[in-house]
């Protein structure tokens, strides 16, 4: 298939390119524009560390392909702070050690972005169930849990 | 005079890590972040059946396609890299990165390709076509110990990889002399005998960041650097060079952010080996990186051992003799420590308890299977999940409190050191204080009260209780190949700033943080001001690795011992400048001054500064401030705890709830207390998920089936109640700041307190034992009994 050109608007940057129409999103955002900072835990769309804000929601960017989020907003996890200050949940997961190895949190990160969107003050239950589409190895999601609650607190 | 800011000491504080800032905004650098210029990608075409002859590779279509750089089959490969070495001293079978004729497992590589892209160098790999005359597939591992259906290994008749190796009371420490005169008696006076057959099943540790390496040798330069998602990037250098022909001194080892390791990555693997000697060949970087379909097949299990317990025991609880048979079923090859993990669980098989027969033997198989080596735990989570499940069994059939029935066997703290059975010295212990404290915490009589109360109304509700020690800070070199040693290097640069450098590898430990705490309070300066340097052999001199949980106990005190030394030099300048003795010197709040005189202290960094321009260099001293430390204990440590549960299971479904999980551990002085329970929650996660929801399985033909996340079920956040913490704290001896080890901890108790909270809650069904995974329908036929 012939390549395709795409226009992302990604953390607030209008980026344009030509992509084989194959590509997937997260290889768009880690290889041709660098952002690192998503990753790729699995080939089924089970693990979350690749989530996104895609037009403003949480989206599993492996799963999509790059000529799909056309015309779309991107957000990834290097975007999410303004002017180096830390996004409420970042500064939780420091806070309350929600994150080891970091390689879910990422994704983790996004995925509670929506979350807390949807729930502001959400119970445990309800975090728990927000979150059980990212897998963390690390933690056993107890203070990932109490990051989220903080977070929720302080926004 | 302004105040002087007062310092908060700092070990034993909940320190926030400092790895977070760079994880948390998306700016660390894990291998697949990696791009060099010129840098090719590597796929591998990977064997779908589990074992047969390899009868013909095409590559022809596949070295056609556009932006492929060059195809090697197996037998190519072997023309410039050697067999893969082992790290264990037992004979073990030729086994080659890409198989050149015979395939012994399904996802063993057989061809590599080198291309533009990894979408190319995909598409090519999967244009290799690969005929086979298939062979029977070796599945079953007590079947595989009569040779049949197959024989994988010439040289390995009925796939015994290690035959018999008695170990214990009775037997010499070369278990070449083997006498049963005590464990015979022992079960000959035995008032109850309690005998059980448990699978402790195959597991796949799936860090959450798959495998990569970036290879890159510099033809011009005939140096090597390699970056690798390892635990030990040391250990990855000596194999390296060994295997690529060059001195160690031209090769540079790179564990970059290291997305979890859990025992999986201290291995140095094929595609490792491929990548260098590729690298090394074509003159070019080359990246591989492992998706997930292939961590499943191509990283190493763990677990999938078979124990026989046989414990004899007189009427009032107290065990007289434990007997356990252990069956290895270790995969197709030997790996790095493959054939030694099962080792270390004969070495734990003495438990907490005072047993004064214990007879341990273990046979380890082959199968077409991938290879099997260390995952969180390694040996000690078996260990304990036997003994603790046979002692659970004993406690039902003396029809007592399971707590109790410990109580009676404990070894006394006034024991230790305590030489047990099966030739561990445990360094420390008091295990009546951490059931007791599981005891109170988990309001153990007001659970059973609960329990009944439960029962009563026709729920299946369950408590299960199990004590666990295990082996950890390994140490001293004879139980490792590498050396069982750590190192460190601590400079004071001119501006009083700290670089230490550890070889204890971080992957999520948190080892920047608690080092750091340690240097800081050492010299009294901010913990702002010291830098801990890792994970590069080109900055860390030399090194061992993070693997059992090793990392405070053997590297936080080679950094503490290098530390000492350039502080000793220190007051030695110090001296000089303040016209005083050494020995008077004092290091506070950023300053060095006399003891007793606060007024002529000086800033610690115009210490630093004199000490790299000393004029005049005071007599016997060398300018500058850095010195390194090889820390090596004289025995491991051995942390223990109490772990209890409370399961209820649904009667309709079979579907079993974890409603409570209270964790006592005890390893011993903790540096941060909330890096220790991150630690053991993660440990307690993978514990409950080996009890619950995870199984690697095979089918008869030798294929996984459970080779996806879709498949293969790591636990999600909804699998699990808030973990109820405690810690006692029992100080080991063997380091200065008496801390024992705690990343594995986790793994040990938790899960046969789960089995023995769901046998607890099928009593009424007259179940003496389940196998793990607890799997619903599994629990289902039990209480619907021959009801479909």
């Amino acid at each position: 298939m012939a390549n395709t050109s795409i226009r992302i608007n990604v953390n607030g940057k209008a980026r344009a390119a030509t992509v084989e129409p194959r590509l997937l999103l997260v290889h768009f955002l880690r290889e041709q524009l660098r952002l690192t900072g998503t990753h790729i835990g699995c080939d089924t769309s089970q693990c979350g560390a690749c989530t996104v804000l895609l037009d403003g929601r949480s989206a599993k960017s492996c799963t999509i392909f790059a000529v799909q989020a056309d015309g779309s907003e991107i957000t990834t996890i290097e975007g999410l702070s303004a002017n180096g200050d830390l996004h409420p949940l970042q500064a939780g997961f420091w806070e309350e050690h929600g994150l080891q190895c970091g390689y879910c949190t990422p994704g983790m990160i996004m995925a509670a972005v929506t979350l807390l969107n949807d729930t502001p003050s959400p119970s445990e239950r309800q975090i728990r169930e927000g979150i059980a589409g990212n897998l963390c190895r690390c933690t056993g999601y107890q203070h990932i849990v109490n990051a989220i609650h903080h977070a929720a607190e302080k926004r | 005079m302004p105040a002087t800011p007062v310092l908060p000491k700092l070990v034993g504080e909940r320190v926030k890590r400092r790895e977070d800032p760079r994880l948390i905004r998306g700016r660390a650098t894990y291998v697949d972040d990696i791009a060099l210029v010129g840098m090719q990608h590597l796929a591998f075409k990977r064997s779908d059946i589990a074992h047969g002859r390899i009868r013909a590779i095409d590559t022809s279509a596949a070295e056609r396609m556009d932006g492929v750089e060059a195809v090697f089959t197996g037998r190519q490969i072997a023309e410039f890299l050697d067999p893969m070495p082992i790290g264990t001293p037992f004979p073990s079978p030729e086994h080659r990165a890409v198989a050149v004729d015979t395939v012994r497992f399904a996802g063993e590589p057989v061809a590599v390709v080198v291309a533009r892209d990894r979408y190319i160098a995909r598409d090519a790999a999967d244009a290799i076509v690969v005929s086979y005359d298939p062979l029977p597939a070796v599945v079953d591992t007590e079947q595989a110990m009569t040779g049949k259906p197959a024989v994988i290994h010439k040289d390995f008749a009925n796939n015994l990889a290690v035959a018999l190796v008695p170990s214990g009371t009775g037997v010499t420490a070369d278990g070449a002399n083997v006498d049963d005169t005590a464990i015979n008696d022992a079960f000959a006076k035995a008032d109850v005998v309690v005998s059980q057959r448990m699978v402790n099943q195959r597991l796949a540790p799936t860090t959450m960041e798959p495998r990569g390496v970036v290879a890159h040798y510099e033809p011009g330069k005939g140096t090597m650097t390699i970056w690798s998602s390892t635990q030990n990037p040391h250990i990855l250098r000596t194999f390296i060079a060994a295997l690529t022909g060059l001195g160690e001194n031209q090769v540079r080892a790179i564990a970059p952010e290291v997305g979890g390791g859990f025992g999986a990555k201290i291995n140095i693997y094929g595609e490792e080996y491929v990548a260098a000697a590729i690298s090394k060949r074509l003159g070019i970087p080359v990246k591989w990186a492992e998706d997930r379909s292939e961590a499943f097949v191509a990283t190493t299990h763990g677990r999938d051992i078979i124990g026989y317990i046989d414990i004899a025991a007189k009427r009032d609880g107290k065990v007289i003799g434990l007997k356990l048979r252990l069956i290895a079923d270790i995969g197709a090859y030997n790996m790095l420590l493959t054939a030694a993990i099962p080792t270390l669980t004969m070495m734990m098989a003495n438990a907490t308890y005072d047993i004064p027969a214990v007879r341990c033997s273990l046979t380890e198989v082959f199968t077409n299977k991938t290879p099997t080596d260390a995952y969180r735990g390694a040996g000690r989570p078996e260990a304990t999940y036997f003994v603790e499940r046979g002692m659970d069994i004993l406690a039902r059939q003396l029809k007592m409190d399971p707590a109790e029935l410990r109580r009676r066997n404990f070894i006394q703290p006034h024991q230790f050191p305590f030489a047990t059975q099966v030739g561990a010295v445990y360094d420390s212990g008091d295990y009546e204080k951490a059931l007791n404290a599981a005891l109170e915490a988990s309001g153990w009589d007001r659970l059973k009260a609960e329990r009944d109360a439960a029962r009563a109304q026709g729920r299946l509700v369950g408590l299960g209780l199990s004590m666990y020690v295990e082996v950890c800070g390994i140490g001293p070199s004879a139980s490792l190949p590498t050396g069982g040693w750590e190192h460190s290097q601590v400079t004071i640069e001119r501006d009083g700033r700290i670089s230490a450098t550890t070889g204890a590898s971080p992957h999520g430990q948190g080892n920047e943080t608690t080092f750091a705490q340690m240097l800081a309070d050492q010299f009294g300066i901010p913990f702002e001001h010291i830098t801990i340097l890792h994970g590069d052999t080109g900055v860390v001199k030399q090194g061992i690795g993070t693997f059992g949980s090793r990392s405070q106990a053997v590297g936080g005190t080679a950094i503490h011992m290098a530390g000492a030394k350039v502080k000793t030099k220190m007051a030695k300048f110090a001296a000089a400048l303040l016209e005083a003795h050494e020995d008077d010197i004092v290091f506070e709040n950023g300053t060095i001054g006399v003891k007793g005189a606060p007024a002529s202290a000086k800033p610690f960094a115009s210490v630093a500064a004199f000490a790299y321009r000393p004029v005049p260099l005071p007599e016997g001293l060398e300018p500058g401030l850095s010195d390194e430390a090889f820390f090596e204990p004289t025995n491991n440590t051995y942390p223990f705890g109490c772990h209890i549960s409370m399961v209820e299971i649904d009667r309709q479904t079979g579907e079993p709830t974890l409603l409570k999980l209270v964790a006592v551990d005890d390893a011993g002085r903790l540096i941060n207390p909330l890096i220790v329970e991150g630690q053991i929650h993660g440990g307690l996660a993978q514990g409950i998920g080996q009890a619950m929801i995870e199984e690697v399985v095979y089918n008869e033909d030798g294929q996984l089936l459970t080779g996806s996340f879709m498949d293969y079920a790591i636990p999600r956040a909804t699998d699990f109640p808030r973990f109820e913490l405690t810690a006692t704290v029992t100080p080991t001896p063997v380091n200065p700041f008496g801390a024992k080890g705690v990343g594995e901890a986790g793994t040990l108790g938790s899960t046969p307190c789960i089995v023995s909270a769901v046998v607890d809650a099928l009593s009424e069904f007259g179940v003496t034992h389940v196998d793990m995974m607890l799997r619903p329908e599994k629990l289902w036929r039990i209480i619907h009994g021959g009801r479909s």
